[in-house]
């Protein structure tokens, strides 16, 4: 509808809102209630999984096995998420996230996708180029390490589970969990030592 | 659905282009049409988005983690190894 | 992008076959875009666009897959020249109307009162 294009997107809201509760398909109060729940989410949540998977070789194994029944285990909200795919790095193997088609993002655990991971150019070089693209980010991988990229067509929603840096001996699980990035768990950073 | 694939099964994309055919929704990526994998994973089995996104009844399909040289995609290709979730609906034996 | 190996002619390329174009990965003529890293913090349209859209879903109006399939009926131009959050409100407004939720004069008339 060329109405539709070409409304300002402010004014499209506006009325779609209105119409909607007019129409008793959602209420205010629900929209209000939703950006409250989904402001809840954040990267934090991902970071308490990498953390426990770090120094507790059982939650890992649990991790991988189910994504979404570890996060329920830590209190994640997960219930009508869709499954939760862990992908594992090793020395030999770095893991990057990308939907080509559109943005499909493990929301649950890391909340709201951020702009580069939407973008046209993300999305395209991903696949053909990650090398480059990660050092878009800072991080020059070496070429000795296999970079493996997943791309999220379907159902799965899919996090990294990065490797853990070296000087973190002892450190207790929450210290841990504070240098684990949004980057870090989609693949285009490495965890870091402050 | 068709009987499970197990890992390790050489596989080729269909090339087909339902986009040349009206309007659809297809969740496998064009650079896939035509290629050859090799199964990684079952991952279960869920309704086809195709059918979803015109509010159809849709079949339940197995879905599978398959894996793909991205040289043999892109000539010029940076990275090791490209793996995509592809409904079974797209795969066939090869 | 690399300059060891020469860039390959796009027509000899999967993306020259009969693609979508949201259909992105790979694609040529975005592989020398520079990926904007700044964090971009989400504003009160992009939230409630969002939480719209999640409602929708959960009371089955609107599934996710008809949130795409709408996303990709958006023109190449507007859906390259849309932000993410605009592309998503005109493929609500498209999938309300098609499915009679509510109607083109209903649209016009409350649009009309957002002047």
């Amino acid at each position: 509808m060329s109405t539709v294009l070409e409304t300002p997107s402010d004014r499209l809201l506006a009325a779609v809102r209105q119409l909607l509760t007019d129409k008793g398909v959602v209420t205010r109060e629900e929209i209000a209630e939703r950006i409250r729940t989904t402001d809840g989410a954040s990267p934090a949540q991902g970071a308490r999984m990498v953390a426990r998977a770090w120094v507790d070789p059982a939650y890992r194994a649990r991790m991988l096995a189910d994504g979404a029944k570890a996060a329920d285990e830590l209190g994640i909200p997960m219930r009508g998420m869709p499954p939760l795919g862990v992908l594992e790095d090793t020395a030999g193997e770095h893991n990057v996230v990308v939907c080509t088609l559109c943005s499909c993002y493990p929301r649950a655990v890391l909340g709201y996708p951020p702009f580069w991971f939407k973008s046209a150019a993300y999305r395209a070089r991903a696949v053909r180029d990650p090398r480059g693209l990660l050092l878009e980010f800072g991080t020059a991988l070496p070429a000795w390490v296999k970079l493996r990229v997943v791309d999220s067509t379907a159902d799965y929603r899919w996090m990294v589970l990065p490797l853990r840096p070296a000087g973190t001996e002892g450190w207790s699980e929450e210290r841990l969990a504070a240098i684990v990035r949004e980057g870090d768990m989609i693949g285009v950073t490495f965890p870091k030592l402050p | 659905m068709s009987a499970l694939l197990p890992a390790g099964t050489s596989v080729r994309v269909r090339d087909d282009w339902p986009e040349t055919r009206g309007p659809c929704h297809i969740r496998t990526p064009h650079y896939l049409r035509g290629a050859h994998g090799v199964v990684e994973k079952h991952l279960g089995s869920f309704p086809n988005p195709e059918d979803l996104a015109f509010a159809r009844p849709a079949a339940v399909l197995n879905l599978y983690h398959v894996r793909f040289s991205p040289q043999a995609i892109w000539p010029d290709a940076q990275g090791d190894v490209l793996v995509v979730e592809l409904y079974e609906t797209w795969l066939e034996a090869a | 992008m690399s300059t060891q190996t020469p860039v390959p002619d796009p027509s000899t390329l999967p993306e020259a076959r009969p693609r979508a174009m949201h259909d992105m990965g790979g694609v040529s003529k975005f592989m020398c875009d520079a990926v904007d890293v700044e964090p971009h913090a989400l504003d009160e349209f992009d939230r409630e666009v969002d939480a719209i859209r999640g409602l929708l879903g959960a009371k089955k109006v609107m599934s996710v897959d008809e949130l795409r399939r709408g996303i990709e009926a958006i023109p190449e131009g507007d859906y390259l020249r849309l932000s993410y959050y605009q592309r998503w409100i005109r493929s609500i407004t498209d999938n309300m109307l098609a499915k009679g939720v509510f109607t083109e004069a209903e649209l016009h008339a409350a649009l009309e009162d957002t002047k």
